[in-house]
C-alpha cells in the first residue's frame, strides 16, 4: 500500500489498533494450535495464520452496529467485536463460558449483541443470511451494512450465487468478500474454477468487484471502506476478492503436503504482520520498542484467556436438551 | 370450534390469505417473500392484492432461488423481522433443505439467536400434479430438531395456526394442503384468534378406534367414520394439526380410551410420521392396546401423475373402512 495514501486515509491510532489486533489474532491462534498439539483441544482447529489482515481490516472498517457474517478464518473479526480471549479459548475447550456454551466448537461462534452471526460449516450458507440481514436494514430504512464472506471454494456453491444475485437485484447494503487463500482443503484453484480471478464472478451479477492484497491490512481496510460507503449510499453490494495464501493445513491435523513448498516460502515474505510493521515504521507510527510492547501485551491477554478457559466449568450432560427451541424473540436492540 | 359471530363461509385458501393480511396489518415486522407472489398474486392467488396494499418491500417477488430466499429470510428473522416465505409447491422445498435443516433449525441451539420465520409449503396430492407438484415432504423435516411443523385441515385451523406460526419465535414450516384450498369452507369468528402450536384436536369423538391423522386425510377419516357408524363401529378422529412438537398427550388419551389405533397419512409409509407414532404408542400405551397398530399410507413410490395411478397411490376411504373392520374384530 502506498505510504502517502495510508498517511492521508488512515488515522495513526486506527492503524496501530489494527496492528495490535493482527498480533493478538496470531498469538491467540498460535496458542490454540499449541493446545491442540498437546491434545487439550478435542475438535478441529482452523486458523487464519498468514491471513489475519483480512478480518482485522474489514472489521476495523465497519461501524459497531453493522453486522458480520464471517468466514471460518476470521478470528480478528471476533476479537474486534469484543469476544475476549477467555471466551474464545473456552469455546475451543468446550466450556460453558464459551459463546455457544459448549453447543458448538472452535470458530463457530456468534453473538447478536456483538453483531456477529454464527459461522455455518457449509461454506457460503452464511451469504444468503448476510443478504437477508441487509434486506432487514433496507426494509427498515436503516443506514447499516453487512459484511459476509466465504473462501475460494465456497464461491462454487449455489448459495454464493443465489445470495449475490438476490442482493444485486434488490441493491442490498451488503459487502460480499472472498478469502482467496488458493486452496479449498486440498483442492487448488485450478480445479475449483475456470477463471483467473474469483472477482470475475461478480460481473455475472452486475456487481462491482475489486481485487485486494489480502495480506496488507491497510489495503483491506480501505477497500472495505469504499465498499461500505457504496452500500450505505444505497448503491448496492460489492464483491471483494482478498488474495492471500493459506499458510497452514486446512485444519491443524492436515500437514498440507499438497501445497508446493516454494509457494509457501514466497508468501512467507508477504506475511501480514511483517507488512504492517514495515508500514508503521515508514509512517513513523511504530518501532521495535512499540512492537515489543504489543508482543508482551498480547501474550498477557492470551495467557489470561487460557487461565480463564481452563478454570471454567464444562457444561453438564443434561444441558444437551437446552435451547432446541426459542421461548421468546431476540430481545436486545436489533 | 366455537364461532360466536356468523360470517360468510370462508375457504381454506381464503383463511390463509386472511391470516397473512391480518398479521401484516397488525405487525409491521411481517413481510412476504417468494416466487410470483407479488405482481401475479401467487400461483394459487393467496397473496392477490398484497403487493398493492403493502408495497414491494413487504411483498417481495424473488428470483428463482429457494435456498437463497430462505437463507435471506433467516438473516432478516435474526435481525428482528418476521418473514413468511412461500414455496410455490412444497416439492421445491428440497432446494432449500440445507438452509432449513442446517441453518434455521440449529441456529438457536448453537448460538442463541432465535429465527422467527414461517415457510408456507403447499403440499399433497389428488390434484394430478405428478411427482414434482404433489409431494408430502414433512417427514424430512420431522426428523430435524429445531423446526416446528404444522398441517391444518380446516379453514379455522388454517387461519389460527398460521397466525400462531407467524407469532412464534421459531422456524415453522406450514404445510397447507392444495386439495383443500377451494374444497373446504366454513364460517370463521370475526375477532382475532390463534390455534396454539402443539395442540391436536379431536375432530370426531368416538369410542371404538382412534384414527390419528392430519391434513387432507382428516376428511377421509371423517367420511369413513360415517360409513362405519352404520355398522356400529365408532371412530374417533384425532387431527394432529401440529406435527412437531407432537401432542403426545392427545394421542395417548385417545388410544387409552379406544385401545385401538389407525395411523393415516398421505406421506409414503416407510419412515413416515405414522411410524413414529406407532413406536410411541407401543412404548407408552402397550398395556391398553387390544389389537395391532395399523398404518394406512401410500406405497414407497414417487407420487404418480396419471389418474388410475394416483388413485391407487393415495389412501382411500375404503382402506380405512377395511382396516377398522379388521380392528373391530379384536
Amino acid at each position: 500500500m502506498d505510504v502517502a495514501v495510508v498517511a492521508k486515509e488512515i488515522k495513526r491510532d486506527d492503524l496501530r489498533q489494527m496492528y495490535y489486533y493482527l498480533r493478538l489474532t496470531r498469538a491467540l491462534e498460535d496458542r490454540i494450535t499449541a493446545l491442540y498439539r498437546q491434545g487439550r483441544i478435542v475438535g478441529g482447529v482452523y486458523t487464519s495464520h498468514g491471513m489475519e489482515a483480512i478480518a482485522v481490516g474489514y472489521a476495523s472498517a465497519l461501524e459497531r452496529d453493522d453486522i458480520i457474517a464471517p468466514f471460518h478464518r476470521d478470528m480478528g473479526a471476533f476479537l474486534i467485536r469484543g469476544f475476549t480471549t477467555g471466551e474464545i479459548l473456552a469455546q475451543y475447550l468446550g466450556k460453558r463460558t464459551g459463546p455457544t456454551k459448549g453447543k458448538d466448537g472452535n470458530v463457530h461462534m456468534g453473538d447478536l449483541k456483538r453483531g456477529v452471526f454464527g459461522f455455518v460449516s457449509h461454506l457460503a450458507d452464511n451469504l444468503p443470511l448476510a443478504a437477508g440481514a441487509a434486506l432487514a436494514f433496507k426494509i427498515r430504512g436503516e443506514s447499516r451494512v453487512v459484511f459476509g464472506g466465504t473462501g475460494d471454494g465456497g464461491t462454487s456453491r449455489g448459495d454464493f450465487h443465489e445470495a449475490m444475485n438476490f442482493a444485486a437485484v434488490r441493491k442490498l447494503p451488503v459487502v460480499f468478500f472472498c478469502n482467496n487463500n488458493q486452496y479449498a482443503y486440498s483442492t487448488p484453484l485450478r480445479l475449483q474454477m475456470a477463471i483467473p480471478n474469483v472477482v470475475d464472478r461478480a460481473k455475472a451479477y452486475g456487481m462491482p468487484g475489486e481485487i485486494v492484497d489480502g495480506n496488507d491490512v491497510a489495503a483491506v481496510y480501505l477497500a472495505a471502506k469504499r465498499a461500505i460507503v457504496r452500500a450505505r449510499a444505497g448503491d448496492g453490494p460489492t464483491f471483494l476478492e482478498f488474495k492471500t495464501m493459506r499458510m497452514h493445513g486446512h485444519s491443524e491435523h492436515d500437514p498440507a503436503k499438497y501445497v508446493p513448498r516454494e509457494l509457501l516460502e514466497e508468501w512467507k515474505k508477504k506475511d501480514p504482520i511483517l507488512k504492517a510493521e514495515l508500514l508503521l515504521k515508514e509512517l513513523g507510527y511504530g518501532d521495535e520498542v512499540s512492537f515489543q510492547e504489543v508482543t508482551e501485551r498480547v501474550k498477557r491477554e492470551v495467557e489470561a484467556g487460557v487461565e480463564f478457559a481452563e478454570q471454567s466449568p464444562l457444561p453438564e450432560g443434561p444441558e444437551v436438551l437446552e435451547g432446541v427451541f426459542a421461548t421468546e424473540a431476540n430481545s436486545h436492540p436489533l | 370450534m366455537s364461532s360466536t359471530t356468523a360470517e360468510r363461509e370462508v375457504s381454506y385458501l381464503e383463511a390463509i390469505s386472511q391470516a397473512l393480511d391480518e398479521e401484516m396489518a397488525h405487525d409491521e415486522r411481517v413481510f412476504l417473500m417468494g416466487e410470483d407472489i407479488g405482481m401475479y398474486g401467487g400461483a394459487f392467488k393467496i397473496t392477490e392484492g398484497f403487493l398493492k396494499k403493502y408495497g414491494e418491500w413487504r411483498v417481495l417477488d424473488t428470483p428463482l432461488s429457494e435456498s437463497g430466499f430462505v437463507g435471506a429470510a433467516i438473516g432478516a428473522a435474526i435481525m428482528g423481522l418476521r418473514p413468511v416465505v412461500e414455496m410455490q409447491f412444497a416439492d421445491f422445498i428440497s432446494c432449500a433443505f440445507d438452509q432449513i435443516t442446517e441453518v434455521a433449525a440449529k441456529n438457536h441451539y448453537r448460538w442463541g439467536a432465535a429465527v422467527p420465520m414461517v415457510i408456507r409449503a403447499p403440499f399433497g396430492g389428488g390434484v394430478h400434479g405428478g411427482p414434482f407438484h404433489s409431494e408430502c415432504p414433512e417427514g424430512w423435516f420431522f426428523h430435524s430438531p429445531g423446526l416446528k411443523l404444522v398441517a391444518p385441515s380446516t379453514p379455522y385451523d388454517a387461519k389460527g395456526l398460521l397466525k400462531a406460526a407467524i407469532r412464534d419465535p421459531n422456524p415453522v414450516i406450514y404445510f397447507e394442503h392444495k386439495f383443500l384450498y377451494r374444497r373446504i369452507k366454513s364460517s370463521l369468528p370475526k375477532e382475532d384468534f390463534v390455534v396454539p402450536l402443539g395442540k391436536a384436536d379431536v375432530k370426531r369423538v368416538g369410542n371404538d378406534i382412534s384414527v390419528i391423522t392430519y391434513g387432507a386425510m382428516v376428511h377421509l377419516a371423517l367420511e369413513a367414520a360415517q360409513t362405519l357408524a352404520n355398522e356400529g363401529i365408532d371412530l374417533e378422529v384425532v387431527d394432529l394439526r401440529t406435527l412437531m412438537p407432537l401432542d403426545k398427550e392427545a394421542i395417548y388419551s385417545s388410544v387409552r380410551k379406544t385401545s385401538k389405533a389407525i395411523l393415516l397419512h398421505e406421506d409414503n409409509k416407510t419412515g413416515g410420521i405414522g411410524a413414529e407414532i406407532a413406536a410411541l404408542v407401543a412404548e407408552d400405551c402397550f398395556d391398553c392396546l387390544d389389537g395391532p397398530i395399523i398404518r394406512i399410507a401410500p406405497p414407497d413410490t414417487p407420487v404418480p401423475f396419471s389418474t388410475p395411478l394416483e388413485e391407487s397411490f393415495l389412501p382411500k376411504t375404503s382402506d380405512i373402512v377395511t382396516a377398522a373392520r379388521k380392528l373391530a374384530a379384536y
